[in-house]
């Protein structure tokens, strides 16, 4: 029992009214178009919440009887364990092939678990990996910006970069996206067999690292290469950094593989076009990366 | 009243025995157990301010122009589910402030459980015969960070579009089969199709809530039917029990608790803002963003990214194991499988099989307090990996630097901590030791003294 | 096409007869001998483009003069008055036949946001926060004056890329412009805006102001210290 204290009755009674001013404050800031709404709000809700929270303060400590008990840990139940053990073995004693059942009734389980998972199987395709190698990329498929308008050779400057999507193709596939930049054509050093992919030193790689999947948004630019450090695209999510002048190799960060470049050429208008789609799957590593080319749809 | 409206429900349900039995419950009282009755709470906040949030919340990928208020993004594409976001913010009454107290909810909810996780690991009521509520709740500590990830993904901005990807190169990351498991999740190569929308949207509102609910209410059983733990003291035994009933003790507190975690989230909710998507505009797949983070409980994840060499495991042709994997599963892979294990793993090492009803300071335990400190001290240096970018661009200590320091510190650290916190403990144990054989000794001293005193008048 | 060096080489040589006068003034004239001895080290041979805007914008922000070539130069105490920093600009103007010093007039806050997502974000952060790059900090742009975000822009200072008028046109400059100092300006409906960088002080708050909150609440509660 506890000693009745009408000061503290009176003191809850402040909290629980106190409450219920903010409480209909909250409804008045709700209702009326009044300016930094959502902090009145919060503020309102939240002080509400506070007071009652303070009421219970003065219940606990004031109010109620908190005194503590004694009482006994449960123990074992041995006895109940063994008679459930016992109901259990009962009712199967007119059964004669127990371990055969037993497996049967697995067998039988385990198939129609495998059954109803079955449908799963429709969520995606669990078995076909191909359309992790298409790209929309071919050779003669024009770059074009972002806006749809054809990207020029001559519109590409040194020092600058560019993002470019496939000609009438969807934009949302980690294939599409690609960075190009220029680059002064005698610190260009290809692999011998991506000769020509680079005309007029102007170069274009999958704009998607092939860490995790996030987009290359960095490029950095020396203003004196003499004592700054060399052109290079920079992913901002883990700094995976790749070198364009010698194909997209990785010279810091974690990404596993070099950035898939796509070979381009120059049409008759002086527009950038694919040659090709790019040196090899675009996007994060997995595990059929290496082993087959990237393919165009 | 009270008598008629106990006696209407019984006649009813028959519930009076229960409800007896229930309201005598006894709580042992330490504050430190009311931690993951705050987790309990940020539990309720969270399903209460996300029911309110689908009732406005679009959960699709159709591409839409945006004309609402937010000027900086009039005009701009983006989806369906990013502009009922922008609308919940901007033209919903309250919605900012549910928004954002659903987010802090979220992160905060995180944060108990990982405080509670702390506290019962600490004081190993991890023990037979609570083990089995021990796995149900490293369970929902998995199922939350999966929750909280797949919550603010759905909003489809830059920030948590890029963590999508990044997740989407996590999963493609697993040996053997992480691109086909990845090709099902989101139907074809990322971004995947409409489909995964729909799939995300359906596992963060109803699937893994129902999970966490029905673990949560397993977690609650065991503990009412064990009973909660208590620390040694005057008549605290393996065997009895001391507590504060239910009701109306134990009952008022827990309110008052719930109160205060409800103040805290709105008020937060309402003065701190938290995700402000309208900066941060739509995702794109060609869009990027410098400092672009997870939520907090992920960080450790980035870190691990960061943190790894550039190796992809390669035999021949097949790529084993690409880069992502190390830091991005096996890390937490790793954390989890040790907080699984680790009360099979005592068991062994101590040989002690029995029932435990009491608490233990951590002291008393050198090996597993020394050893708990050392994985969060590894895990701590992760985290601390994941912000070196902004350590760099605020205070210009060179990443690349940041990254071997921490790529040492990560082995160097845990062995360190290990060995200094099982000397500490061993030291205050020691001290106490001395502390009780200096008692001791002055008791007897005194005794002897009266005894002597005593035989002196005699004489 | 580095008119950054080409700013600085001139810088260089120009000081010395810049030096008599602004020794004068103010005593530093040490650092800027220093300055057009290095200058005179390099050879390297570039047509004179935005000289004028790089003068101006090096000299503005404090980046120039730079104590060593090697290092990124950081915004700093811009060491000349403004008379003095006329006279210089217009005297390196003088030397080439570059653009003018850019004014932006009003562009699109809209236009700008896409803009500066597309070309910018990826290392000054989508609201101009400033990041890291393998290699350098692209600083937060606060600071920075509308004229000076336009001249960093067509020069590409350090390591920066330059964007000329074929990439992004003056007017697309002026949304960009205006983009900038509208978030900087930007009010922060939620409240308190924590910097605005997302998830990282977002946890902080979460630990060290909910989180001690919370567990002060469990203290008031619960019994403060176990029975013994």
């Amino acid at each position: 029992m506890r000693r009745p204290t009408p000061r503290a009755d009176d003191l809850a009674l402040l909290f629980l009214g106190l409450a219920a001013l903010c409480a209909a404050g909250f409804v008045v800031a709700f209702a009326l178009a009044v300016p930094h709404r959502t902090q009145l709000l919060g503020v309102a809700l939240g002080l509400a919440f506070a007071f009652l929270a303070a009421a219970c303060v003065v219940f606990d400590r004031r109010l109620l009887d908190t005194s503590e008990r004694e009482e006994l840990y449960p123990e074992p139940h041995v006895e109940e364990q063994e008679a459930v053990a016992e109901i259990v073995e009962e009712a199967g004693s007119g059964i004669t092939r127990r371990r055969l059942l037993t497996m049967g009734g697995g067998v039988a389980a385990g198939s129609l678990g495998l059954a109803l998972l079955a449908p799963a199987l429709s969520l995606g395709r669990l078995f076909d990996t191909t359309p992790l190698l298409e790209t929309p990329w071919r050779r003669g498929r024009r770059l074009v910006d972002g806006a749809g308008r054809p990207l020029r050779a001559a519109d590409i400057e040194r020092d600058a970069f560019y993002t470019a999507f496939p000609e009438g193709a969807d934009r949302e596939t980690l294939a599409a996206p690609v960075v190009v930049v220029r680059l002064d054509p005698a610190s260009v050093r290809l692999p011998p067999e991506r000769r020509g992919w680079a005309p007029q030193g102007i170069l274009a790689y999958s704009k998607i690292c092939t860490h995790a999947g996030c987009a290359i948004a960095l490029y950095r630019k020396p203003t004196d290469p003499a004592i700054e450090p060399a052109p290079a695209f920079v992913c901002p999510c883990h700094y995976s950094t790749f070198d364009p002048a010698t194909g997209g190799t990785v010279i810091f960060g974690p990404a596993g593989r070099p950035l898939p470049q796509l070979p381009l050429t120059i049409d008759r208008s002086g527009v950038l076009c694919a040659a090709g789609t790019f040196s090899g799957p675009v996007g994060p590593s997995w595990w059929g990366v290496r082993i087959w080319k990237a393919r165009s749809r | 009243m009270i008598r008629g409206l106990v006696r209407w429900i019984d006649e009813r349900a028959g519930s009076a025995p229960l409800v007896r039995r229930s309201l005598r419950y006894l709580f042992p009282d330490h504050w430190s157990f009311l931690l993951g009755e705050v987790a309990l709470y940020c539990f309720v906040v969270l399903v209460a301010t996300g029911i309110y949030l689908t009732f406005f919340f679009e959960p699709s990928t159709a591409q839409t122009v945006y004309h609402g208020s937010y000027l900086p993004l009039r005009g701009a594409r983006m989806s369906e589910a990013y502009r009922s976001a922008l609308d919940i913010s901007f033209r919903i009454k309250a919605g900012l402030l549910i928004r954002q107290t659903h987010h802090w909810a979220a992160d905060v909810f995180l944060v108990a459980i990982v405080l509670h996780l702390l506290r019962v690991f600490f004081t190993g009521a991890y023990r037979k015969p609570r083990d089995l509520t021990w796995i149900l709740g490293v369970t929902m500590l998995a199922l939350a960070l999966l929750e909280g990830y797949l919550g603010y993904s759905l909003v489809d901005d830059l920030l948590s579009g890029m963590g999508l990807a990044i997740g989407y190169g996590v999963a493609l990351s697993v040996p053997l089969f992480g691109a086909n498991i990845a090709s099902l999740i989101w139907h074809g190569p990322f971004p995947g199709s409409s489909d995964f929308w729909s799939r995300m949207y359906i596992t963060h509102v109803l699937l893994l809530p129902v999970l966490i609910g029905t673990l949560l209410a397993a977690h609650l059983a065991l503990v009412a039917s064990r009973h909660h733990t208590q620390f040694r003291g005057p008549r605290r035994t393996e065997r009895t029990l001391v507590g504060v009933p239910a009701f109306p003790g134990q009952a008022v507190r827990s309110l008052g608790l719930a109160f205060s975690v409800t103040a805290v989230l709105f008020l937060l909710g309402g003065l701190v803002q938290i995700n402000p998507i309208w900066l941060w505009g739509p995702y794109h797949l060609a869009s990027g963003t410098n400092g672009a983070q997870p939520d907090w409980y992920l960080g450790w994840l980035i870190g691990g990214l960061r943190l790894m060499p550039a190796w992809d495991l390669v035999v021949g042709k097949y790529t084993l194991v690409p880069n992502p994997f190390w830091g991005g599963v096996l890390l937490p892979l790793l954390v989890f499988a040790f907080l699984y294990l680790w009360p099979w793993l005592e068991r062994r090492a101590t040989g002690e099989y029995g029932w435990f009803n009491l608490l233990e300071r951590p002291r008393d335990r050198p090996w597993r307090t020394a050893i708990g400190c050392a994985i969060v001290s590894g895990v701590l240096v992760v985290f601390v990996a994941g912000s070196a970018d902004r350590v760099d661009v605020l205070f210009g200590v060179s990443y690349a630097a940041q990254i071997w320091v921490y790529r040492v510190l990560f082995f160097v650290l845990p062995l360190a901590v290990l060995l200094a916190t099982k000397r500490i403990c061993d030291e205050l144990a020691a001290g106490e030791r001395v502390e009780r054989d200096r008692r001791g000794a002055e008791a007897e001293a005194r005794r002897s003294a009266v005894a002597v005193s005593a035989r002196g008048d005699g004489d | 096409m580095r008119p950054g060096t080409e700013a600085l080489q001139w810088f260089g040589l120009l000081a010395a007869p810049a030096a008599w006068t602004v020794q004068l003034v103010v005593g530093y004239g040490a650092t800027v001998a220093a300055c057009s001895a290095a200058g005179r080290r390099w050879n390297v041979s570039v047509p004179t483009w935005e000289i004028a805007l790089a003068a101006d914008f090096y000299l503005r922000t404090g980046y120039m003069p730079l104590a060593t070539p090697q290092t990124q130069p950081r915004r700093t105490r811009v060491l000349f008055s403004a008379r003095e920093l006329a006279a210089l600009v217009a005297y390196v103007a003088s030397l080439g036949n570059g653009p003018a010093i850019p004014q932006p007039r009003p562009g699109s806050v809209a236009g700008g946001q896409r803009l500066f997502t597309e070309h910018c974000a990826g290392c000054h952060q989508v609201v101009a926060q400033g990041g890291y790059l393998t290699g350098a900090v692209a600083p937060p742009l606060a600071p920075d004056s509308a004229t000076q975000i336009a001249e960093a822009v067509r020069i590409g200072p350090y390591l920066m890329p330059r964007f000329s008028e074929r990439t992004i046109s003056n007017r697309q400059l002026d949304s960009i412009v205006a983009y900038v100092r509208a978030v900087d300006r930007a009010p922060n409906p939620g409240g308190w805006g924590i910097g605005r960088l997302g998830p990282v002080p977002e946890g902080i708050v979460a630990w060290l102001i909910a989180g001690v909150a919370l567990a002060g609440c469990c203290l008031v509660f619960g019994r403060r210290r176990a029975a013994r």
